[in-house]
């Protein structure tokens, strides 16, 4: 019981701390997002390049030293499944995620974190991500090659 | 110590933000061997909210995503903590940036959001319509179709150096420029 409202805490920490850097990283801005997408600065490319490299440096070291997490299993980075030939589903998928991605000026995480903003109208675009998982779930089957 | 509060309350340098993004990957490999994957909770909270006869919706959300839907509500309250404790709202859009979008007719200023989002008739209108609920509808299908978003593919996927995940991350490219290039332009000029 203890251990479980520990591990709740945990990740509840991790998210605040996501939320922060989100915002402080100016990440979550709408205009960020535009700048990026028009090539008007380095800043957004700083920030996904900067998290790529060390993110590649943490992976490589969980590999390399066969690392465990706390509970003593050993870490898994989970390798993005192949779908088909040409895995088109990650080229068409990621085309519509990016249309909504500039339309909003948000990805999912920071969705949330305007939410938390006090943007209410972050309430509409979660329900309609949410009707689009649905009706990605209804065609999943013929979807899913 | 006021050197610390000033230096937090200031906006961060890229290369202090990118790394401390990275640091999500070992925060979570390393407590429970988790993968930083946002778009994921979509599906448990379309689990849990509209599961339906949908095989894709039929699994223990609870079981497998209690720990990621906690990092969401996190996100939420760091939100929350960063606007009231950490920034008062002070954007450091480039010039070229701020000339650009003044042009398509929205204003830009200190806030990091514009002021569209709180503006009620434009939310209820047939373009705050396409800009909210298009756009959050894209989100959840094209990341659920894509198998991830930012940062499952740009980030996670990429430092793993997985093929199908720069695959994406040439879609979020191809769609974003898109829209931003051909749509967001003519939008709000009335």
């Amino acid at each position: 019981m203890k251990t479980q409202i520990f591990r709740v805490l945990y990740y509840l920490m991790v998210g605040v701390f996501f939320g922060i850097v989100m915002t402080k990283s100016e990440a979550v801005s709408w205009f960020r997002i535009q700048e990026m997408f028009h090539f008007k600065s380095f800043h957004m490319y700083g920030i996904i390049g900067t998290a790529i490299g060390f993110g590649a440096l943490f992976s490589y070291l969980i590999r390399r030293f066969k690392a465990k997490d706390l509970t003593g299993t050993p870490i898994y980075l989970e390798p993005k499944a192949p779908h088909g030939k040409y895995n088109l589903r990650y080229l068409l998928g990621g085309i519509l995620f990016g249309m909504g991605w500039a339309l909003t000026g948000a990805c999912p995480g920071p969705v949330f974190v305007l939410l938390g903003h006090g943007f209410g109208v972050m309430a509409v675009v979660i329900l309609a991500a949410l009707v689009g998982t649905k009706v990605y779930a209804r065609f999943h089957d013929r979807l899913a090659a | 110590m006021q050197a610390l509060v000033d230096w937090i309350s200031q906006p961060w340098p890229w290369y202090v933000s990118g790394f401390l993004i990275s640091l999500m990957i070992p925060l979570l490999a390393l407590f429970e061997g988790k993968p930083f994957g946002v778009s994921r909770n979509f599906r448990h909270l379309c689990a849990a909210i509209l599961p339906g006869k949908d095989q894709y919706l039929k699994y223990d959300w609870q079981r497998v995503g209690w720990w990621n839907l906690t990092i969401l509500g996190g996100a939420v309250l760091g939100g929350w903590v960063a606007t009231i404790f950490l920034v008062p709202d002070q954007l450091h859009l480039s010039e070229a940036a701020t000339h650009l979008i003044q042009g398509w007719g929205v204003s830009v200023g200190k806030a990091l959001s514009p002021t569209f989002f709180m503006d009620t008739n434009f939310v209820l209108s047939a373009k705050g319509l396409l800009v909210f609920g298009v756009g959050g509808f894209l989100i959840g299908f094209g990341t659920r179709y894509a198998e991830g978003c930012t940062s499952g593919h740009a980030i996670a996927g990429l430092s793993n150096l997985q093929f199908p995940s720069l695959l994406a991350v040439i879609g979020f490219f191809i769609g974003g420029l898109l829209v931003s290039w051909f749509v967001l332009p003519v939008l709000f000029i009335n």
